[in-house]
């Protein structure tokens, strides 16, 4: 009996340190982040948090801005959608965020989008790429590209660079990201003068592409393209070489992952894929971006990292130029963003507040990523 | 006209309540409140397959999901083809989510009694392990139904649900539980857990009343999605994994097999941790919270195996009182 009172004290008591409301401070601005810092997730939360707490330090060392300090306000959402959300709400009615940053998910940031847009305040997602997320409302914004997005980066690499006139596709059917990729390469490299010869398609899970191979081989296009993910494309890599196909094959940043070198083996090499940066990339924005992050966290910055420093580098610029802290003046500040130096190059937010800004073309040499050229839309 | 009294004061309690809240708590903490009540459901629901009638099933939140997804398909697919989209009054508003309440919780108990009739002949371990099965399958098949929005989540879904739904539901959820409980067909379930073997002796079919136990639990569990997809507005198949169902299950273990009171404190307790738990994290820097949980649950356990009601109940502390009244 006595210790169950102890219990329901101890969880009183936890209960109102939880509802104990700190006074806010008007001298500062408040930013809200929320990501996976725990879960199966883990690394991109973790990442992320890195990049925007780098930043953050960075313009607090330099006195905040317009004489006020940041405080990053994080909460971590274990991998999981109603987390996310609750995570969300919490920040917003209880933390009085200005703004929110988050999520790498498109699931959670999709789960977490309607509450900032119920409550008029600006989320800025660093790089959940399904279109989805901010057609939820006109509060919501990305700093990455989306998936289709990267079907024209490809598009106008292979016409430019590689200068291709003929290329076969070779489409997973059941997937939103590599039929949408895959349409946007079609339209813009017929734009650009080539064309389209075959078109062949496989669903996510099959092992024998040696049929579709066969079919492109007898077509004889420059360039083969496969917008997928890791697991196949490591096959119809090994496939294609197998069967004599060697023009480049290029993929998306699906491609990017160990496994895919693991899997293909040497056939892999002459091929690219499009990514959202590269730490070789000579640009010395990228150059600085990644000494300082070195010696702050003692790690090369991966693609997550990047892409939450350039976030809140977007966020820290729409502060700077917003009438005041308000939600909507914020999200006009946000929306307004043009031509901005981030370390993935200018940023410019559309009006379907969506990043426009270059990508880079990695090519695969022995088995690693080499940085090929940036691409700008 | 017992009932209608009854059935009166109810609705008064809830509507006043729920105003209370709406009005006077700020919107996070009524999120807080309103996964309490859906935990609540969830919680008392598994306690009549788990505690009640002794089966180990560990799949209550696949038909959970069965519920919250055949809600989100009939409120955001079927009604708006159906030609109610858009602003409605709140009379229609509410009579159809009464209507998609109904028909979820049907749909996740139909699938109860679909999983239910083979599994339950099983016994012990092996129905544990077949219930897990069970839930992953359910949330397996769902990751992989495009229409619905696959691995992506289900976007979209009007925000129906509310605290006076929440409140309402999970209170008449535990009365309808309680009830059954104390029925005389209900105490069929409370033999079963005994004794298997007598109950089959005087004539009565085991697998029977087992299968009746857990449709009734899938029914709850269905209409606790709904009520989780029309709060949450957005639905995705990896919440309804089996860290969910051994949630519940924590909760009817901690709040003791058997005790819809404890199964009531101990869904609440857990919520609330979880969320009081946050701000600790401004002082430690990382994220303790899951550790701390774990700790609670480990800790309890130990010094109370049976659970914090055991098989008593909140009713029998005032009766005993009644009772005996000079032993004190």
């Amino acid at each position: 009996m006595k210790t169950k009172k102890l219990w329901v004290v101890a969880a009183l008591v936890l209960f109102s340190v939880g509802c104990k409301s700190k006074p806010k401070d008007e001298n500062e601005i408040r930013i809200g982040e929320f990501g996976s810092m725990t879960g199966t997730e883990a690394t991109f939360g973790i990442s992320t948090h890195h990049g925007i707490e780098l930043v953050i330090d960075e313009v607090n060392a330099k006195g905040g801005v317009n004489g006020k300090k940041l405080k990053l306000i994080s909460l971590d959402d274990q991998g999981k959608s109603e987390e996310a959300q609750l995570a969300v709400q919490r920040m917003i009615t209880q933390d009085k965020v200005h703004v929110i940053l988050g999520e790498v998910a498109s699931s959670r940031s999709l789960a977490a989008a309607p509450v900032a847009q119920r409550y008029k305040i600006p989320m800025i997602s660093p790089s959940s790429t399904n279109p989805k997320v901010t057609e939820v409302g006109d509060y919501i914004f990305r700093v990455c590209f989306t998936d289709p997005f990267q079907g024209k980066i490809i598009a106008k690499f292979s016409a430019e660079d590689l200068k291709a006139k003929t290329a076969a596709l070779l489409i997973d059917t059941k997937s939103d990201y590599s039929v949408g990729l895959a349409e946007f390469f079609k339209k813009t490299f017929g734009e650009l003068g080539g064309k389209v010869i075959i078109e062949q398609n496989y669903v996510g899970g099959d092992i024998d592409f040696k049929g579709q191979l066969t079919a492109i081989k007898s077509k004889k296009p420059d360039i083969i393209v496969v917008p997928g993910y890791y697991t196949e494309a490591g096959l119809i890599l090994k496939q294609a070489r197998e069967l004599g196909l060697n023009m480049p094959v290029l993929g998306g940043d699906g491609w990017d992952s160990p496994k895919l070198f693991e899997i293909a083996g040497k056939s892999a090499n002459g091929s690219y894929i499009s990514n959202h940066y590269s730490s070789e990339d000579k640009d010395p924005r990228v150059q600085a971006f990644v000494s300082s992050f070195k010696a702050r966290f003692k790690e090369i910055p991966d693609g997550l990292a990047v892409m939450g420093y350039d976030a809140a580098l977007v966020l820290v610029d729409a502060l700077k130029r917003a009438k005041s802290l308000s939600g909507p003046d914020l999200k006009d500040a946000i929306a307004q963003t043009k031509n901005f130096p981030a370390v993935t190059g200018l940023i410019t937010i559309d009006k379907d507040r969506n990043a426009a800004k270059p990508a880079v073309m990695l090519k695969i040499e022995d088995n690693n990523w080499k940085f090929a050229t940036r691409v700008n839309p | 006209m017992k009932q209608l009294i009854q059935w009166g004061s109810f609705i008064l309690v809830v509507a006043i309540f729920g105003w209370l809240l709406t009005e006077f708590v700020p919107d996070y903490y009524q999120t807080i409140i309103a996964i309490c009540g859906i935990n609540v459901i969830l919680a008392v629901s598994l306690n009549l397959v788990n505690g009640f009638t002794g089966q180990f099933s560990m799949g209550h939140a696949g038909f959970m999901a069965v519920g919250a997804y055949m809600s989100a398909t009939l409120s955001t697919l079927l009604l708006p083809a159906l030609g109610f989209s858009g602003e409605m009054n709140v009379f229609t508003q509410n009579l159809l989510f009464f209507g998609v309440l109904i028909v979820s919780g049907l749909s996740a108990g139909l699938i109860g009694f679909l999983v239910g009739v083979p599994s339950l002949r099983l016994k012990g371990d092996y129905l544990a392990i077949v219930t897990l099965g069970f839930g992953e399958i359910i949330r397996t098949s769902i990751l992989n139904i495009e229409a619905i929005g696959g691995a992506r989540g289900f976007i979209g879904i009007p925000q129906w649900s509310n605290l006076y739904w929440v409140l309402g539901l999970s209170i008449l959820s535990t009365v309808i539980i309680a009830r059954v409980v104390t029925s005389i067909p209900g105490k069929q379930f409370m033999a079963v857990r005994d004794d298997e073997t007598a109950t089959t002796s005087i004539g009565l079919s085991t697998t029977r009343i087992k299968v009746r136990a857990f449709v009734l639990a899938s029914f709850f569990a269905g209409v606790a999605g709904a009520l989780f997809a029309h709060y949450y507005s957005y639905l995705n198949p990896s919440t309804f994994n089996f860290n969910y169902s051994f949630q519940i299950i924590a909760m009817v273990v901690l709040g003791g097999m058997g005790s819809l009171s404890g199964s009531v404190t101990a869904a609440i307790l857990l919520t609330v941790l979880l969320e009081a738990l946050r701000p600790l994290q401004d002082y430690t820097g990382v994220d303790l919270r899951m550790v701390i949980y774990s700790l609670v649950l480990i800790v309890l356990m130990l010094t109370r195996p049976q659970g914090i009601f055991g098989r008593s109940e909140v009713t029998d502390f005032f009766k005993k009182r009644r009772s005996r009244p000079h032993n004190a």
